[in-house]
């Protein structure tokens, strides 16, 4: 099918941006498009309006700034995974990347279009929630900042209202110590994720004294696996503590059963992730040690 | 609910006044009379036949605008190579025997091309992970993916896997 009729406008600026999209609620952004213009090409989505950040200096870009790597929403996926800069900040993202979609939607898809899309199997919303990073969202006269587990809503759903933009997502540097290991399960490499497992170590003494999980595709959102990481909080990151958040981990997997996979299935893969995540993220830990 | 906008497709500029809504993909095909790029699922991304170079990246031509082009720089397959002068990745693909009926090769090629460029020596399961977003339903990829890794060996003067033996047709 092709789009339904709509209005077009290429601002060159955030303000103008935000004043024709308070003008006009049926209004939405348009970002690198690989979700938002094969939805209204199927005509699930009919916007009035399409507003195009693309000409919007502001939001372009990216830069590791300490401990914290600062990327403009209209970066390009690709753009952030081949960075040097970010791969040594974070060698996590550029990790989790190379599983969004394939590289020729990566060169259009941008970092902000999948945070505010919010698909619920989408990887870099987990990685956001597994990192505790955080999103920018301006709207007239005003910005706020989420932290990426109060931003995530539901499938498809965020906090950002109708007159917000989101400008920039705030991506914090790997902690010292710490190993880092994403994985998923899908049926295609490049698929969305049947799930996803985020994890980050940081080992002392050999014994977890940080861990962050998060899981995509599992869920109605990218959900911290927080009971799984009571599990191996204060042991190593083996053994008996690390077959406890494997099972731990199940009860996160509350998808209903569709037409690719069943709960149970994905319960199953949430244990198996945590397992191969944990044990990848603690052997990275130690190496940098 | 129409613009009016220049692209630029393989160097010739097109100025034409455009449906808000067209996409690109159909003003390659309609408006410049390029159909060598082709349409092969529902507008949605998944197939890969309509794959163009946008300022030198490859791009899937059905899921961006036709004014989002506004100002834009396009190769498509006619830009590629001629008959008489057809580019390393397609003699690749013709000793290989890398098509069959054909549907895919043009956006297989254009993804290829930009891939190339950026890894300078790939390996097999780089090669096939590039190729997710292209569907040949012919071919099952083998002689595919063979071709781009023999146009990259080529490019670096090393000696690329034999193609197929010409053998004759069945009587
Ligand atoms: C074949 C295919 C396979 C894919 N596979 C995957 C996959 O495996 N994993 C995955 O995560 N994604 C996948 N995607 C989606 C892809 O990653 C998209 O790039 C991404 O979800 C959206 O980014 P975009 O820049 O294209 O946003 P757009 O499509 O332009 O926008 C998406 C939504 O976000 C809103 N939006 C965009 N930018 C902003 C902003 N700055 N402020 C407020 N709202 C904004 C838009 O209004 C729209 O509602 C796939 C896409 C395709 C076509």
């Amino acid at each position: 099918m092709k789009p339904a009729l709509f209005a077009y406008v290429a601002p060159q600026s955030v303000e103008e941006a935000l004043e024709l999209l308070a003008s006009d609620e049926m209004a939405r952004p348009l970002a690198g498009g690989q979700s938002l213009i094969p939805t209204m090409n199927f005509r699930i989505a009919a916007p009035s309006a399409l507003v195009d950040l693309r000409r919007i200096g502001a939001l372009n870009g990216h830069a590791v700034e300490g401990d914290v790597i600062r990327v403009g929403a209209m970066t390009r996926q690709r753009d952030l995974e081949r960075d040097e800069a970010v791969q040594r900040a974070n060698p996590l993202i550029a990790e989790v990347l190379g599983n969004v979609a394939h590289i020729v939607i990566r060169n259009r898809g941008t970092v902000g279009g999948s945070i505010a899309h919010a698909d619920a199997a989408a990887e870099l919303p987990c990685m956001l929630v597994a990192t505790g990073g955080t999103v920018v969202a301006r709207r007239a006269g005003g910005e706020r900042t989420i932290a990426a587990e109060d931003f995530f809503l539901f499938h498809m759903t965020t906090a950002l209202e109708a007159v917000e933009l989101l400008t920039e997502v705030r991506i914090p540097a790997l902690p010292p110590h710490t190993g880092y290991a994403f994985q998923e399960v899908a049926r295609r490499h490049g698929d969305y994720a049947l799930a996803g497992v985020c994890a980050l170590v940081t080992l002392k003494d050999g014994v977890c004294s940080a861990v962050r999980l998060a899981a995509c595709g599992v869920a109605s959102k990218p959900t911290r696996l927080a009971e799984a990481e009571a599990a191996l909080l204060g042991a190593p990151p083996e053994g008996e503590a690390l077959a406890r958040a494997a099972e731990a981990a199940r009860d996160y997997a509350t998808a209903a059963d569709d037409r690719q996979a069943s709960t149970d299935y994905r319960r199953d893969l949430a244990s198996a992730l945590v397992r191969r995540t944990v044990t990848k993220a603690a052997d990275r830990a130690r190496e940098r040690a | 609910m129409e613009k009016t906008i220049t692209v630029t497709v393989n160097g010739t500029a097109y100025t034409r006044t455009v449906p808000l809504r067209l996409l690109l993909v159909d003003f390659i095909r309609d408006e410049c009379g390029l159909t060598g790029t082709h349409i092969g699922c529902t507008y949605e991304g998944r197939c890969g036949a309509c794959t163009v170079q946008i300022e030198g990246r490859a791009h899937k031509s059905c899921m961006k605008l036709a004014v989002q082009a506004d100002g834009k720089e396009i190769t498509t397959i006619e830009g590629l190579g001629s008959r008489d002068n057809l580019h390393r990745l397609q003699q690749a693909f013709s000793r290989y025997h890398a098509l069959q009926c054909g549907f895919c090769t043009s956006g297989i090629l254009m993804n290829a091309v930009d891939f190339l460029n950026e890894n300078i020596n790939p390996s097999e399961a780089e090669v096939r992970r590039a190729l997710v977003g292209n569907l040949c339903r012919c071919t099952g990829y083998s002689h595919i993916v063979e071709a781009i890794l023999a146009a990259s060996a080529t490019r670096h003067g090393l000696k690329p896997v034999p193609p197929p033996a010409e053998t004759e047709p069945p009587p």
